[in-house]
């Protein structure tokens, strides 16, 4: 056994790491690649697979170090999916041989993924999903059906994909996992233009794809399971940013009422401070949550961080709106595009008001949550299910 | 522009305070929560309301002498424990779980923290300060409970050592042994049993913390602060009041979700017990929600009063603006999710509701704390 990593060895190798690998002559791929071989990437996966086996409250002294040293970033959100829900799933679920395919691109940022996992029928009931796998003679599985709301889907290079591999079981027990090529010829990534007038996601049709049997993470069946440590991932990324105060987008309101003094209303202004109160309170308890998992204390409150932000980025940016006045009736533009990130802060009142109100819908909607902190935080009692011992072909649709 | 305003992706001077509960902390919580249990049950404080002595004086020297809890904020040098905001909150969480009526709030913390704040190293003040410590008398600021650390106290007069005038809706002064005076002149320790002191009890929506108005008519005091001094002691008291009134609330607001949880997982109506309609669900999924935030902001609260800097009055009213809606938020939501018995004199629901809708009022509302804070971080009203 060797001596568990603590923070003077990453210091160490993070130091290393700067000396043999200097930013201002390194080019950033090479770079990352190189922290990825050092186990610097996130110190707490396995040694081999960008990590060291620490804990992982020793990355912030990595990040610490290399930001100060100015050494290149990974560009965490454009990779967010890849990095928040693929990577722990293949960390979990995935064979030694598949750890050691993805997760090295993955990281550095060459391959970007996506999730093939809502459809037009399957949202919120995720598990009534209807994209078949059939296994054909040689052992591969040939996929088809519809997938909706892919954010990433024309960038991707690769999807974590559930699909339906048993239609005689109930819904939950008939579900496998793939990694999908979203270079297979049967894959189509059309897009999926919404409120805001851009095609931040995508409509991804699956026809004929063909999947060997290696691209499969966990068992057969035991798909919805795999799928939990995705979406148990999803809702931690989406709730656990630190921000400063006025760091969200009570910011950019405020900065707004500072300086244009002409806006000011005292109805606005009663509904501003309530709102800044908030989003205040909101950010410490992001804080303390922060501070539970520093001290392994993790606890549901990411549930109530993601809901929170949900409902104060959509209360926020309808004040902002209305605080414009003349302004706010005008919409900076229209034509459609194909964004790789969403921008709140870039683009203007009318953008923020309309991209907010897919918060409470993405992720898991506002109201599936608060069934599940009711069932899972405060153990009441589930609603009648009439869907449980059903094979998912015979269920109404 | 103030120097708090705040500047976007800064983050604040002072480091984050720590915001959960430390070993310690939760011992003393389960000592205060088992004293409780053991002597103000619901049916308990129901009765002695009632019976017009609201305080139960071997309730009262248990948790302040025994436990120690009076002398939380008081430095070991003057007879207390010299621990800090962050225990005296937790005393108060379990004081707004059980809704005890116990001089607490007032005399351990306001009137205390209001003495503390004189700074003084001998004398009146910190022999005061032993018997408050030690639990042996209780001490009321004799200011209007509704009062704000911001507003200037609307003194008495005095008249070379006598003292004139009447100070209506102080809290637990019918119980209080000395009443801390504000007047023209400075801050005067005033014995409730001294010639030309009346203490005239009130009928107080929260049956739990009375009222009472205080006339004063040529009643004798002890100065022990003038005015210089008194102004920023008594801001002080209510400042830390306010800042420790979250906890209250926080205490009160988890009381209320808990028994709500628990009634409607077993109350069946239409086959089912009520709690698993979503309705409902969703609704106490809500205060869950509320009561995350309004614990890390009570919680900051108590950490920040520390020190005496900005952060502190900004983290008293961002904490008193949410935790009072919130406190009062889960009572109302008691009674609604309770039905018929919610309504009843004889569940202990309506105690929660009129001290959470009681303490909304207490120290400042909501809007006044907004008031604050518009003040403080460059938010100016129209």
């Amino acid at each position: 056994m060797t001596a568990p990593v603590d923070a003077g060895e990453v210091r160490r190798l993070t130091r290393e790491l700067l000396a043999s690998h200097p930013p201002a002559t390194t080019d950033r791929t090479g770079f990352l690649k190189a922290r990825f071989d050092a186990g610097l990437a996130w110190v707490h996966y396995p040694a081999g697979l960008g990590g060291l086996d620490a804990p992982r409250t020793l990355q912030q002294i990595v990040d610490t170090e290399l930001a100060d040293a100015g050494a290149p970033d990974n560009d965490p959100r454009r990779i967010g999916i890849g990095l928040g829900m693929a990577a722990p799933t293949i960390l979990r679920y995935g064979t030694d041989e598949q750890k050691r395919r993805f997760l090295r691109p993955l990281w550095v940022g060459e391959e970007v993924w996506c999730q093939l996992f809502s459809e037009p029928g399957a949202g919120s009931d995720l598990a009534a999903l209807g994209t078949r796998a059939v296994r054909d003679a040689g052992g591969e599985w040939v996929v088809d059906g519809q997938k909706v709301w892919t954010s990433s889907a024309h960038v991707a290079r690769w999807a974590i994909l559930i699909a339906r591999t048993d239609p005689d079981l109930p819904k939950h027990r008939g579900i496998s996992y793939f990694i999908c090529d979203m270079a297979d010829p049967g894959v189509e990534v059309r897009p999926l233009r919404q409120i805001t007038g851009e095609a931040e996601f995508n409509e991804v049709f699956l026809t004929g794809v063909r999947i060997p049997d290696s691209r499969r993470l966990g068992p057969v069946g035991d798909g919805w399971k795999v799928a939990q440590t995705t979406l148990m991932n999803e809702r931690v990324s989406i709730g656990g940013a630190r921000i400063p105060r006025e760091g969200g987008m009570i910011g950019t309101a405020a900065r707004t009422w500072r300086g244009r003094p002409e806006l000011r209303t005292h109805d606005l202004h009663q509904r501003l401070l309530t709102l800044w109160v908030e989003a205040e309170v909101a950010r410490l308890s992001g804080e303390r949550l922060r501070q539970q998992l520093m001290a392994g204390q993790p606890g549901p409150e990411g549930s109530a961080m993601k809901l929170a932000f949900a409902r104060l980025n959509q209360q926020i940016s309808g004040l902002e709106v209305e605080l414009l006045g003349d302004e706010g009736l005008l919409y900076s533009d229209w034509t459609m595009s194909r964004p790789e990130l969403v921008d709140f802060t870039g683009r203007d009142a009318g953008y923020r008001y309309l991209r907010s109100k897919g918060n409470s819908i993405e992720g898991g909607t506002t109201e599936v949550l608060l069934n599940i902190v009711a069932e899972r935080v405060l153990g009441l009692p589930s609603e009648p299910r009439n869907d449980k011992d059903i094979a998912w072909k015979d269920l109404s649709r | 522009m103030t120097e708090l305003t705040a500047q976007p992706g800064q983050d604040e001077p002072a480091p984050m305070p720590d915001l959960l509960y430390s070993e310690a902390e939760e011992d003393l919580r389960a000592a205060v929560r088992a004293l409780l249990a053991d002597r103000a049950d619901a049916p308990g404080v129901i009765a002695r309301v009632e019976s017009g002595t609201p305080y139960d004086p071997r309730l009262w020297k248990a948790l302040a002498a025994d436990i120690g809890a009076a002398g939380l904020l008081v430095p070991e040098k003057l007879g207390g424990q010299g621990a800090t905001y962050r225990e005296a909150a937790v005393v108060l969480e379990e004081l707004g779980r059980s809704v005890a009526p116990v001089p607490y709030l007032t005399s351990s913390v306001v009137a205390t923290e209001t003495l503390l704040a004189l700074a003084a190293r001998d004398g009146a003040v910190v022999e005061l300060l032993g018997e408050l410590a030690a639990g042996r008398r209780t001490a009321a600021l004799a200011v209007p409970f509704s009062a704000p650390a911001a507003d200037e106290a609307q003194p008495a007069s005095a008249v070379t050592g006598r003292l004139e005038g009447t100070i209506t809706g102080v809290a637990d002064a019918a119980t209080a042994d000395v009443l801390l005076v504000p007047t023209t002149d400075g801050l005067y320790a005033v014995e409730t049993a001294a010639d030309g002191v009346t203490v005239e009890p009130l009928v107080a929506l929260d049956l739990t913390r009375p009222l009472a108005t205080v006339v004063l008519h040529g009643a004798a005091g002890v100065l022990i602060a003038d005015a210089s001094s008194a102004v920023p002691a008594v801001r002080r008291g209510l400042l830390v009041g306010a800042g420790l009134l979250a906890s209250e609330q926080l205490g009160i607001a988890e009381w209320c979700l808990t028994e709500t949880v628990r009634y409607t997982r077993e109350r069946r109506q239409f086959n089912r017990p009520v709690g698993s309609f979503q309705a409902l669900k969703h609704r106490m999924a809500q205060l869950w929600l509320e009561i995350v935030s309004a614990r890390a902001a009570a919680r900051h609260a108590a950490g920040r009063l520390a020190a005496d800097g900005p952060e502190a009055l900004l983290a008293v009213a961002v904490a008193q603006a949410y935790c009072s809606g919130v406190a009062v938020h889960a009572a109302e939501e008691c009674v609604q999710l309770h039905g018929g018995i919610g309504m009843t004199w004889e569940h202990p629901a309506h105690l929660y509701l009129k001290r959470a809708k009681a303490d909304s009022i207490a120290y400042g509302t909501a809007g006044r704390h907004r008031e604050v804070i518009a003040e403080l971080v460059d938010l100016p009203a129209p």
